[in-house]
């Protein structure tokens, strides 16, 4: 039982932040049927913003606790200007492309970032620096870190308060009149311009700080990082229902647990074939059969009321 | 009598080949009932769309209080004071019917992105104002009791107040109406007309598209007919009546 729980624990960190991370896909896709593919960079980016400033600040002595929160502030702050910066120039000259245009330009937006970064960062794997307290605990047999705990709490505190943002506050509730018919909206004073700008600010501010719990978690980063990443949080994002935010949240923990299961088992179940390197295939054949079976998702209205 | 509210000079608009306005110039005054009729096809709707910026007119041009009316972005004219209905009913179906009425707050309102992120006090009173005054207006049209239903849930009698509060929400000086009374029974019809009345009574001027001739000449202060997209008169609801000109429109000639 204890490879299970430990299964269990595993997975529910790595799906909180597939979470995160989904939430900027699917807010998006909501609002303008967009699948930006670029997000998975800037998450990217997020984290080697936090691994130079973090970086930089301790070597200059400052203490671990500044430093992180520094660092994750200049992640986030760099990430949003990134996403409204993204919109302005590669998205909203297209608002009223066939669907296809923006969708290609959302990948060139990928490999682009992806190649800033590489000038930026270098090639290589770079070491992300320590900036939680490494504690142990063990329950039934299972090991989890106090990293671990923060992850978890800190992802479920801010999807609270991203629903709050949304099902409480007047731009939540621009936010959601824009999704579900823009033409009509705009008519009632909302300026859509903002409403989708806002869309990818939070999102990469989301972003940003599931950026900084992988770097703090794996404590490795490379330019290309965020490109598996940005694959499985879109598959969480499509597994939950694209458009949904409830269902970008339960379908990135979900795809945390399979993902997580299907590593802890594949090697018995295939009397030791495949070992649990290959993870990454649950996540695809995930997204395979919802797209064969139920395409809309678990949480996801009929398509057909998009403009 | 009083100031011109809305001037359209001269207004073209085509779809391809068809000329769906043909030079249409009229203009509405401020505090009456302007109504607007015509033949299906007549191209009223079209009218509204491009006086509300839905669709950029090809020729001639809209003045709204004495200064040009250039929508670009439909939340400019509401910002300028036009409101509107849909012949069609186009409400935010999965929203609560008061939260499609806090939506009409958003253009006379002004807290911003970094305002909803960090709640601060300016932007919590300004959302309890937005509440309150979206519950006042549930009132106004007469269904508070529907305030927290889902809008699509909503009677289509209740659904076209809805939308009334909705486009009231956003303060227009300038209320447009999309056939209000299409499907509605006669009851329905007249407690709409004593709305509407109150609607002026209380300030704000309306122009009114309807296919119901006998509402329309009751409530109207002044009628303009189209028909193939061109006008045939603008006067009062008396003349009009008797223009051979608009029988042979609706009756054919």
């Amino acid at each position: 039982m204890d490879i299970f729980l430990q299964q269990i624990i595993n997975g529910l960190v790595q799906g909180s932040i597939y979470a995160l991370v989904a939430l900027g896909y699917t807010m998006v896709y909501g609002i303008m049927g967009l699948i930006n593919f670029a997000h998975g960079e800037v998450v990217m980016i997020g984290t080697l913003v936090t691994i130079t400033v973090a970086g930089t600040l301790l070597k200059a002595g400052m203490p671990v606790a500044l430093a992180g929160m520094a660092g994750l502030m200049a992640a986030v702050l760099v990430c949003m200007a990134l996403g409204w910066a993204l919109e302005r120039v590669a998205y909203r000259p297209l608002r009223h492309a066939p669907r296809l245009t923006p969708l290609i330009t959302a990948i060139g937006m990928s490999i682009v970032l992806q190649n800033l970064a590489m000038m930026l960062w270098g090639r290589n794997y770079m070491t992300f620096p320590s900036l939680l307290p490494k504690v142990d605990f063990e329950l039934a047999g299972a090991n989890f870190t106090a990293i671990q705990i923060i992850i978890v709490l800190v992802s479920a505190a801010t999807m609270g308060g991203l629903l709050l943002l949304v099902y409480r506050t007047k731009l939540g509730m621009a936010m959601r009149a824009t999704a579900q018919n823009p033409a009509v909206a705009s008519l009632m004073g909302v300026n859509i311009n903002r409403v989708i700008a806002a869309a990818f600010v939070i999102g990469s501010a989301l972003g940003a700080l599931a950026g900084v719990m992988v770097g703090t978690y794996y404590e490795i980063a490379h330019y290309q990082m965020g490109f598996m990443l940005g694959l499985k949080a879109f598959t969480a994002a499509v597994l939950g229902g694209i458009g949904n935010l409830a269902g970008a949240m339960l379908g990135g923990v979900l795809l945390g647990l399979i993902e997580a299961l299907g590593a802890g088992y594949i090697g018995d179940l295939t009397g030791g074939f495949l070992g649990s390197h290959y993870q990454d295939i649950f996540a695809f054949v995930v997204l395979i059969v919802v797209l064969m079976f139920k395409p809309s998702g678990l949480f996801g209205e009929k398509t057909g009321d998009r403009a | 009598m009083s100031e011109v509210l809305l001037e359209a000079k001269a207004v073209a608009k085509h779809f391809g080949g068809v000329k769906a306005l043909r030079d249409v110039s009229l203009s509405i005054r401020r505090g009456e009932i302007y109504g607007l009729i015509g033949p299906n096809g007549a191209g009223k709707t079209t009218f509204f769309n491009c006086m509300t910026g839905l669709y950029v007119p090809d020729g001639g041009g809209f003045s709204f209080s004495g200064t040009p009316l250039v929508a670009d972005a439909p939340h400019q004219a509401a910002e300028r004071g036009i409101a509107r209905t849909f012949q069609n009913i186009r409400l935010f179906g999965n929203m609560t019917a008061l939260e499609n009425v806090m939506v009409g707050r958003h253009v006379r309102t002004k807290a911003g992105v970094l305002g909803a992120m960090f709640q601060n006090a300016a932007t919590r009173a300004e959302e309890a104002a937005i509440r309150q005054r979206a519950i006042d207006l549930l009132h106004y049209v007469r269904i508070e009791d529907r305030a927290d239903d889902l809008a699509k849930n909503l009677s289509y009698g209740d659904q076209r107040r809805l939308e009334i509060a909705r486009a009231l929400a956003t303060e227009p000086q300038l209320l447009c109406l999309d056939e209000p009374a299409a499907g509605m029974n006669a009851t329905e019809t007249a407690e709409l007309r004593e709305l509407i009345d109150g609607i002026r009574r209380d300030g704000t001027t309306v122009l009114l598209i309807e296919h119901d001739v006998k509402l329309v000449m009751g409530l109207c202060d002044r009628v303009a007919v189209l028909d193939y997209g061109a006008l045939v008169i603008e006067d009062v609801p008396a003349v009009v009546q008797k223009d051979q000109r608009v029988i042979e429109a609706y009756l054919g000639a």
